[in-house]
């Protein structure tokens, strides 16, 4: 414990960008830029980020939707300085308080950032804790290394926090241990743990994964009121768009290590603007037609361990323009809020629509949600559902 | 739909431990399966799903009631010439494709593994066809027949898996989560397959799953299952637009749709085992509250749901 008390003091009049008053919402709290990721696998070198930029503002709910293998992971990873021993950040910025993460050399400088100021939920819980110690001792560790409390009050906080994750009997369920608890319960301990060092951003990477579906729908409220309450930004990483519509306020589309399309969470539902978005909602099960075939995206991602020329989706889009496979599309902007990554919005394009399946979305869905007796009274369709693009040579 | 069931399920119970420790995973089960038909078995961890999927494998013995392939009973022992038709007539398909191929074996020889077991061909010709036919018939190429698993991606691996059953020409597949381990994109590539090879084939699936939303589209009939025993039966659609039960309801609310608007009006329902307040004699029972709409409810229950419509 004394080794700890010591780093965290040591940190205190080190960084004092770190230890700013907190920002308005709306403001710019983290950013990524230009970020290159590299991993050397058996010498060789995959790149899994490739020049990935996102903003994160204060009070936000950010989700990055991605494939396995998009790099989202990794980029999520890298804000927190916990890539695996053989991936670096090799060039861009990350850029939080006025300094540079993507510079920070050692441990130590992360010890400042990490946990206190940027937290981190993980998708399985049972393997996020150490199962020789019990709950209620983790989350109080967590609290006394990054508040430099003493026990009782690390203790004190500790049982605040599994009473507000909703943990029945807190006093109880303190001194057992991590195989004691359901998946959910546990789901819960770790958040509290996160929340415990009162981090101003949580990262949450695919936290509801391995839980059953009702257990999801209350962990993913729980996050929703904790960021409320406690004003924090949550980065939420995810394949399932379901949990994505549920819990963003922006949304951001990764493929093959790129941030290809991002916007508000109506936009980029309502009127997406990359192939690739197009494809990932068609390819829903939940806007198939009985008896009809499922959209399907043809063959798979591209190797990342290889030089990827031109658009990385390309190879896959029935869709793709010759320029497709020569030259990187820059990211055109569609609203202040809006941007895509395709050459299909350059005025030179010729027109393209999106999917029947995705303009339908917005009817369908609600008719399903309606149907089923759950769903509030949906809106009425909204016109620009679909892209309508005049061809200009 | 033919109208005699290719495979009943009844009261069916299965057990683990003995004495005091004893547990009781399935507790009285009861659906019947169709040909050319796909029925899905949807339920949270725990829910004895599947269990149910394993007892018709005959992999867990049943401790009560009764399981019956074409009207014979195949639950308990049967004779040999029986177990070796069951064991290639019912086929299982896995949820994990990294975990359930054999890494040491070539294609080849898994997809073909079980036609040596039963030794199914004349000649290495005839084997080597059926090989070649199976992995067509899945998407793949025959030359892959050659490669080890670790050659191929998730959605691959898990036609591999798809080509192994169909290799037995089976009559029923019983496919445990056989796409939450996919992504979206290869998820859809393998939603249709299976809805292909139905068509095709007239296969039968039982489709154990957790997620309604996916299982809407490929269901014919879809049953809930909650603690080892079903809740509701009834087709597909119907059990989205008319619940009945309330923790279906509750499992329907759950689920995130991928509609940020709907999203953010929807009330989550949550499901209180003992709001039933079942006392002795009034014990809720599987009854059909509207054609082919199975529900366990008691009498009262069963008024009060089927009401106002």
């Amino acid at each position: 414990m004394t080794r700890i008390k010591n780093d965290t003091a040591a940190a205190g009049p080190a960084a004092p960008a770190l230890e700013a008053a907190p920002r308005a919402p709306g403001e710019l709290l983290l950013s990524a830029q230009d970020l290159v990721i590299g991993f050397t696998l058996r010498g060789r070198k995959l790149t899994a980020v490739r020049r990935a930029s996102l903003e994160l503002r204060a009070g936000e709910t950010l989700a990055v939707v991605g494939e396995s293998g998009s790099g989202k992971s990794v980029l999520a990873k890298s804000l927190l300085g916990m890539l695996d021993r053989n991936g670096r950040a090799e060039s861009g910025r990350i850029m939080y308080r006025g300094v540079d993460l993507a510079a920070f050399t050692g441990e130590k400088e992360w010890l400042k950032v990490r946990g206190s100021r940027i937290a981190m939920v993980f998708q399985d819980p049972m393997t996020a804790l150490n199962p020789l110690k019990t709950v209620g001792e983790q989350i109080r560790e967590a609290a006394a290394l990054h508040r430099g409390l003493d026990k009782a009050a690390s203790r004190a906080l500790a049982l605040d926090m599994l009473k507000r994750v909703g943990i029945g009997e807190p006093e109880r369920r303190y001194g057992q241990y991590p195989h004691e608890f359901s998946g959910g319960m546990l789901q819960r301990a770790v958040i509290a743990a996160a929340i415990a060092c009162g981090p101003e951003i949580l990262i949450c990477d695919e936290p509801t994964t391995a839980l059953d579906v009702t257990i999801q729908a209350q962990i993913l409220d729980l996050i929703k009121g904790l960021q409320r309450d406690l004003g924090m930004s949550v980065l939420f990483i995810t394949h399932d768009l379901g949990v994505v519509a549920k819990m963003a306020d922006r949304i951001a589309v990764m493929y093959a290590g790129q941030v290809v399309e991002e916007g508000l969470s109506r936009e980029l539902f309502y009127d997406p603007r990359h192939p690739y978005t197009w494809a990932l909602l068609a390819s829903l099960p939940q806007l198939g037609v009985k008896g009809e075939e499922l959209f399907a995206i043809k063959g798979t991602p591209p190797s990342l361990f290889k030089e990827i020329k031109g658009d990385a989706f390309a190879p896959r889009n029935p869709m793709a323009l010759k320029v497709d496979f020569e030259h990187e599309p820059p990211f055109f902007d569609l609203s202040p809020t809006h941007r895509a990554k395709t050459w299909l919005l350059d005025p030179r394009a010729p027109a393209m629509e999106a999917p029947d399946t995705v303009k339908r979305l917005k009817s369908r869905i609600a008719d399903a949600g309606r149907a089923a007796g759950v769903a509030g009274a949906g809106s009425p369709e909204r016109p620009g559902s679909g892209v309508k693009k005049e061809a200009k040579r | 739909m033919s109208a005699e069931p290719i495979l009943s399920v009844e009261g069916l119970k299965v057990r683990f431990g003995s004495g005091r420790k004893a547990f009781e995973a399935v507790r009285g089960v009861s659906f019947e399966l169709y040909r050319d038909e796909t029925l899905s078995l949807v339920g949270e961890s725990g829910s004895g799903k599947t269990t149910i999927g394993r007892a018709i494998m005959r992999v867990y013995p049943a401790a009560a009631g009764s399981v019956r392939y074409r009207g014979r009973e195949i639950a308990g022992k049967v004779g040999a010439e029986e177990e070796r038709l069951l064991r290639q007539k019912i086929q299982m398909i896995f949820q994990d494709p990294m975990a359930s191929l054999n890494e040491r074996a070539k294609i080849d020889y898994i997809v073909s593994e079980g036609l040596y077991n039963f030794k199914l061909f004349k000649d290495e010709a005839e084997r080597l066809a059926k090989v070649e036919k199976a992995l067509l018939e899945v998407g793949l190429l025959p030359e892959f027949a050659s490669r080890f698993p670790h050659e191929f991606s998730g959605g691959q691996r898990q036609r591999i898996g798809i080509a192994r059953a169909l290799a037995m020409e089976p009559e029923i597949l019983i496919a445990d989560e056989p796409i939450s381990a996919l992504d979206v994109s290869i998820r859809a590539q393998v939603i249709n397959l299976l809805n292909k090879l139905k068509r095709d084939r007239g296969l039968s699936y039982l489709f154990i799953a957790h997620d309604l939303s996916v299982v809407r589209f490929i269901s014919d009939r879809i049953a809930v299952i909650h603690l080892g025993r079903l809740v509701e039966l009834a087709p597909a659609e119907e059990l989205f637009e008319r619940p009945l039960h309330p923790y279906t309801k509750a499992l329907l609310s759950a689920v995130p749709v991928p509609d940020p608007d709907e999203e953010r009006d929807k009330k989550l329902v949550v499901y209180d085992p003992a709001s039933h307040g079942y006392e002795a004699g009034d014990a809720p029972a599987w009854r059909e509250a509207l054609p082919g709409h199975f529900v366990l409810a008691n009498e009262a229950e069963l008024r009060d749901w089927t009401a106002g419509g």
